[in-house]
């Protein structure tokens, strides 16, 4: 049996854990609007230039020439790229993510295609080499300060392996934020680049627009940007993701803290209620012993 | 309201510039090209540089990265990377920049092949723009 001091100290430390899951709740929660917000900003940008390449793509009527991007080649080599954290504490956001990576990795070893495997945040990198399978590119230190550089930087070395045709096609495994308590790992191919769609805008009526350089140069200098706002998408989405998916086990982990503080409280009530009997026995026990002497 | 242009700076941080002005010049990948109201539908790529835009007798410049640039009825849309009004411009972040790219550009030169020298000159190209901007061409 525990002594009651022992306890007590254990229900101390136990409101000091409390105190530490419920401020890093709030700090996840603080970065994930953070996050959010900037989504919110970034959407102009992305919907407009959805909209541009996809009215840009009608005006080239893509015949023959196509741009290297958007040219399919028989797939021998996949290039897969997978966004995880680089931090836990949170959940299982990164074992889910890593868990679909694998999986999908095994399903196209056997479809005899040769992968390459591209990282971004630390625990993806931690787990890749610890089984001593080679990474080919390794970006740490993103989540927490995303740039729009980062998803330059990215998709530059994304676009620089596909028109090497060091690799045939590039997917993108990354979680995405559906609500506050769930996320979903999702895999997008990136390249070569399927149908250009601009979700829910109108397509704009025609113009005789002048284009400089000629259209078809400039949908292929252009196109380059619509890698990187999928990649930056990408990026956006796994933070968001992350940052709900830690707001969710530190509430989770706070809420079992205050379970525990219960229990344990209950268990030191029991205690110093059985000292106080034993020590009221003790007395009864006296009384009784020197009534019996004085009888 | 006669004969404004609207121009709109768009970048994956926002908006950085909504207003009514009266001329634009930006950095096109084909020579820099300047906007007056009335202008024909227009559409190209912008390369990193200086837009220069005018309000009454006032001139204003701002940064901007690559990107896109459309014309239409008047409406002076941008799409790019980054950009910062010249007031805006950290001049010291452009100054550590430039001197890390330099440094990135001199051991590139020296032989060192783990250095992307796009990249770098990419970086250094920005960093000297927004210091031109910064110091020279600030509005008073």
């Amino acid at each position: 049996m525990p002594t009651l001091r022992d306890i007590r100290k254990k229900i101390k430390a136990l409101h000091g854990t409390k105190k530490i899951t419920s401020a890093m709740k709030m700090v996840a929660a603080a970065k994930l609007r953070k996050v959010q917000d900037s989504m919110l900003r970034y959407r102009p940008y992305a919907t407009k230039l959805q909209q541009v390449l996809a009215d840009l793509a009608g005006a080239v009527e893509l015949r023959g020439d196509l741009p290297p991007l958007l040219l399919r080649r028989p797939v021998k080599n996949v290039f897969v790229v997978i966004i995880t954290s680089d931090k836990g504490l949170c959940g299982a956001f990164n074992t889910n993510i890593i868990r679909f990576a694998t999986k999908e990795i095994d399903r196209l070893k056997k479809e005899g295609l040769n992968v390459i495997i591209s990282v971004v945040g630390r625990k993806a990198r931690d787990y890749f080499r610890r089984r001593n399978i080679p990474l080919k590119n390794v970006w740490t230190g993103i989540s927490g300060r995303l740039q729009y550089s980062h998803a330059e930087i990215i998709s530059q070395e994304i676009i620089n392996s596909y028109v090497t045709e060091a690799v045939d096609e590039v997917l993108l495994i990354y979680n995405e934020f559906k609500t506050m308590i769930s996320q979903r790992v999702v895999m997008n191919r990136v390249l070569p680049i399927g149908r250009l769609t601009a979700e829910g805008v109108q397509p704009t009526p025609f113009y005789p627009f002048t284009y400089e350089p000629r259209a078809p140069e400039l949908f292929t200098m252009l196109l380059p940007m619509y890698v990187e706002i999928q990649v930056y998408r990408a990026l956006l989405e796994s933070q968001a993701a992350e940052e709900a998916a830690r707001m969710t086990a530190m509430d989770n982990a706070t809420k079992n803290c205050e379970e525990l503080i219960k229990k344990t409280t209950l268990i030191a009530n029991k205690v110093r209620q059985a000292s106080i009997t034993k020590e009221l026995m003790d007395i009864v026990g006296g009384v009784e012993a020197l009534k019996q002497s004085e009888a | 309201m006669e004969n404004k242009l609207k121009l709109e700076v768009i970048t994956p941080y926002g908006e950085v510039i909504s207003e009514e002005v009266d001329e634009v010049y930006a950095p096109g990948v084909e020579g820099d090209f300047g906007v007056l109201p009335g202008h024909f539908p227009f559409m190209t790529a912008i390369k990193i540089g200086v837009l220069t835009y005018k309000k009454g007798n006032e001139t204003y410049y701002a940064f901007v990265n690559r990107g896109y640039a459309e014309v239409l009825n008047d409406r002076v849309l941008i799409l790019v990377g980054s950009a910062e009004k010249a007031e805006e411009i950290d001049v010291e972040r452009a100054m550590a920049a430039k001197a890390r790219a330099e440094e990135r550009l001199r051991k590139a030169a020296e032989g060192a092949t783990d250095i992307d020298f796009a990249r770098a000159q990419a970086a250094l190209e920005r960093a000297t723009i927004r210091i031109q901007i910064a110091t020279k061409l600030i509005p008073k």
